[in-house]
């Protein structure tokens, strides 16, 4: 933030695009969906608490969709969950994410070969724009994730012909 | 069947889940209620259903270790140590007395861990978000214990049949030592936050009551059973492993602010547990011999046919294997009896006449684990 | 009690054509295989005669032996502490078995657990659906021949 502002010698004006400015708050604020359904619920769970303090980031976790932007896909999919991930998703305003933590998220993991009812990979169903892999991820590669993202979220062009 | 008004009362059919953050993961009741009264209350599960029973007749004896990490990951070391010594009761293998007594410590630990959470979430749950944080401090320090052993914080992987995969680290019983002095007196703390605070006594006395008759018939195991009064632990009542030489109270319900069996007794029942598994680590620590930590198993492990039926107890009871083998590599069939599965067939009849309100208080009294439901 | 005295008293109670057969050698606790449409009685007899008092079915189970299912009855006693199986064999192709959700509450979702996953039918069960899989899931998948399905709603599988 602080190399893209000019800062006047008062010290009360700053000047930035509006573009970075959106992405600024954007990426600042990334505010998850408590939604876990498996093993690594439990390491999301460590993460937001004591001692890696996921608040840090700006993501602080919310109970209903329609408050979140970022979903973490943290755990296992099944064919009877697919449809309801599908509709969570559906029900978080624009602009949203998704990152699928763990090896179940992005393939199956585990699950791949001999399950008959593990939808292989997130992806299949919703679009996803980080994935973390690990079985499940340390509390650093999901906070890893949560960093990669919002670079993407800084570049993103929010106005002109590329918006 | 998603939400209906029926016509001719006021009864009002509302889904709670699968995504509700008071459920524990997936799960889904379908609640029929009349204003705040529920008056049914009928679990919808499976929606973490990963065959787990099929995938095991499809790999090998030793390849299904992986998977019964993530049948219950909050108690994994437990669940990793029930399948090895179900499996080498199949096969009759004499484990190394250095091994179970590992397997005693890792299990403890993951007992007090798996503790942690059921208190964490349920205090949650209850509307105190501090004490979750202070389960977390605790259980970071445990993740940090099973970390050395295994290199891995949830999913552990570390039994194997015929003993453990290796020894403990060096330092590792001192590093122990030390967090068990650090965690004892943490307990009583956690009381004097929370267990004994008016408004949290006042959510749970009373309340999801199971009497002792019905927590039998219904198959109510572990906590949830003691909670009711009865005093049946395996690790007491059952010994297996090297448990016997250990010495330890089984702490009961006694209806401490209310009735005998309400979600104030299953409650404090994982409490005081965690004070004993503290003991049998000290116990552990002191007696723990030198020695091999694997039995002489072949490369390609081969039980003859039959079929057992072995049950440990695990932070959320009885886990019990039903193995049938016959003769090959992998198990002809296996299935997995868990604690939260038959915790859920008493739902609907305890959730009746109570208030909305009351069914968090009885699912986090439970302390239900969504994969070991649907496995 | 050890399990051949329970079978004993079973085969004195019910007679030959109900108690079949007593399995000892490697089966771990020692099974009693009993007649498929008798089992709620004589499972409501060893939970109720004071010799046996098996207060609690510890698991139920259904196995695919390719030419027969089973459905397999872990008892246990927290008065007597003994412990012993029950087994009830049925046909593959039409497999039913009286329900006993009625002697222990707790096989109520044991026996829609064994209709989802291998197709046997619990007569008299008060709410047979399945339980784990989605209601339009196709078969039953511990079936030992059972064949993975390519895709559901229009997922890969």
């Amino acid at each position: 933030m602080k190399k893209n502002l000019l800062q006047a010698p008062e010290g009360t004006v700053m000047l930035s695009t509006v573009d970075k400015f959106i992405n600024w708050s954007r990426r600042s604020s990334l505010w998850y969906l408590l939604f876990a359904t498996a093993c690594c619920g439990i390491e999301l769970m460590q993460t937001g608490a004591s001692r890696y303090d996921l608040d840090r980031f700006g993501a602080v976790f919310r109970a209903t969709p329609r408050q979140s932007d970022l979903m973490i896909v943290a755990g296992t999919i099944t064919h009877k969950m697919a449809e309801r991930v599908k509709r969570l998703y559906d029900q978080m305003p624009e602009p949203k994410y998704v990152i699928a933590m763990g090896s179940c998220a992005n393939t199956g993991g585990p699950f791949y070969k001999d399950s008959y009812c593990v939808v292989k990979g997130v992806d299949l169903i919703i679009p996803v724009d980080v994935y973390v892999p690990g079985c499940p991820p340390r509390p650093e590669a999901l906070i890893d994730g949560i960093i990669q993202l919002q670079k993407i979220i800084d570049s993103k062009k929010n106005f002109g012909e590329k918006a | 069947m998603e939400i209906e008004r029926l016509p001719e009362s006021d009864e009002l059919l509302i889904n709670m889940g699968p995504q509700h953050p008071s459920t524990h993961g997936v799960l889904r009741i379908l609640l029929r209620t009349d204003g705040e009264l529920v008056t049914g209350a009928k679990p919808d599960i499976g929606y973490l259903h990963r065959s787990l029973e099929k995938i095991a007749e499809r790999v090998t004896y030793a390849q299904f270790m992986p998977f019964t990490d993530r049948l219950d990951y909050l108690a994994a070391a437990n669940c990793n140590c029930a399948y090895a010594w179900a499996v080498e009761k199949l096969a009759g293998i004499e484990v190394p007395e250095r091994a179970e007594y590992i397997r005693v410590i890792v299990c403890e630990l993951n007992r007090i861990a798996s503790h942690l959470i059921a208190f964490g979430a349920f205090t949650a749950d209850m509307g105190a978000f501090t004490p979750f944080l202070y389960g977390i401090r605790e259980r970071e320090r445990i993740n940090d214990l099973f970390e050395m052993i295994c290199g891995n914080r949830l999913t552990y992987n570390y039994a194997r049949i015929g003993g453990v995969s290796h020894d403990l680290p060096d330092g590792f019983l001192d590093e122990l030592k030390d967090f068990l002095d650090y965690f004892e007196p943490k307990i009583d703390e956690y009381n004097q936050l929370i267990s004994y605070n008016k408004i949290f006594v006042h959510r749970l006395a009373n309340v999801a009551v199971v009497s002792k008759e019905d927590a039998i018939a219904y198959g109510l195991v572990g906590p949830n059973l003691r909670g009711s009064g009865v005093k049946w632990d395996l690790r007491k009542d059952e010994p297996y492993s090297v448990y016997d030489r250990f010495e330890f109270d089984v702490p009961v319900g006694f209806g401490e602010k209310g009735t005998v069996g309400d979600a104030f007794d299953r409650y404090m029942v994982r409490i005081r547990e965690m004070k004993e598994s503290v003991k049998i680590l000290r116990q552990a620590i002191e007696q723990i011999p030198d020695g091999p930590v694997m039995a002489k198993v072949p490369r390609v492990f081969k039980p003859g046919p039959g079929e057992v039926y072995f049950r440990a107890e695990n932070p959320r009871g009885e886990l019990g294997f039903y193995i049938v083998s016959k003769g090959g590599t992998s198990p002809y069939r296996l299935k997995i009896r868990t604690g939260s599965f038959t915790a859920l067939t008493i739902f609907d009849k305890v959730a009746r006449g109570h208030l909305i309100a009351d069914i968090i208080a009885l699912i986090g009294s439970f302390d239900i684990v969504l994969p070991e439901i649907d496995r | 009690m050890t399990a051949r005295e329970i079978y004993e008293v079973l085969r004195e109670k019910f007679g030959e054509e109900v108690v079949t057969e007593f399995q000892e050698e490697n089966v771990d606790p020692p099974a009693v295989v009993v007649a498929t449409e008798k089992v709620a009685e004589v499972l409501t007899f060893l939970r109720d005669d004071p010799r046996t008092l098996f207060d609690s079915l510890m698991c139920l189970s259904g196995v695919d032996y390719e030419d027969r299912m089973e459905v397999v009855y872990h008892l246990h006693s927290m008065t007597h502490l003994h412990k012993v199986t029950v087994k009830v064999r049925t046909d593959r192709e039409n497999p039913k078995v009286p329900t006993v959700e009625k002697v222990y509450p707790v096989a109520s979702f044991h026996e829609r657990e064994a209709y989802d996953l291998l197709g046997i039918v619990f007569e008299g069960h008060s709410d047979l659906r399945r339980i784990l899989l989605p209601e339009d899931w196709p078969g039953h998948p511990l079936r030992k021949d059972y064949v993975y399905p390519d895709s559901y709603h229009g997922i890969k599988v």
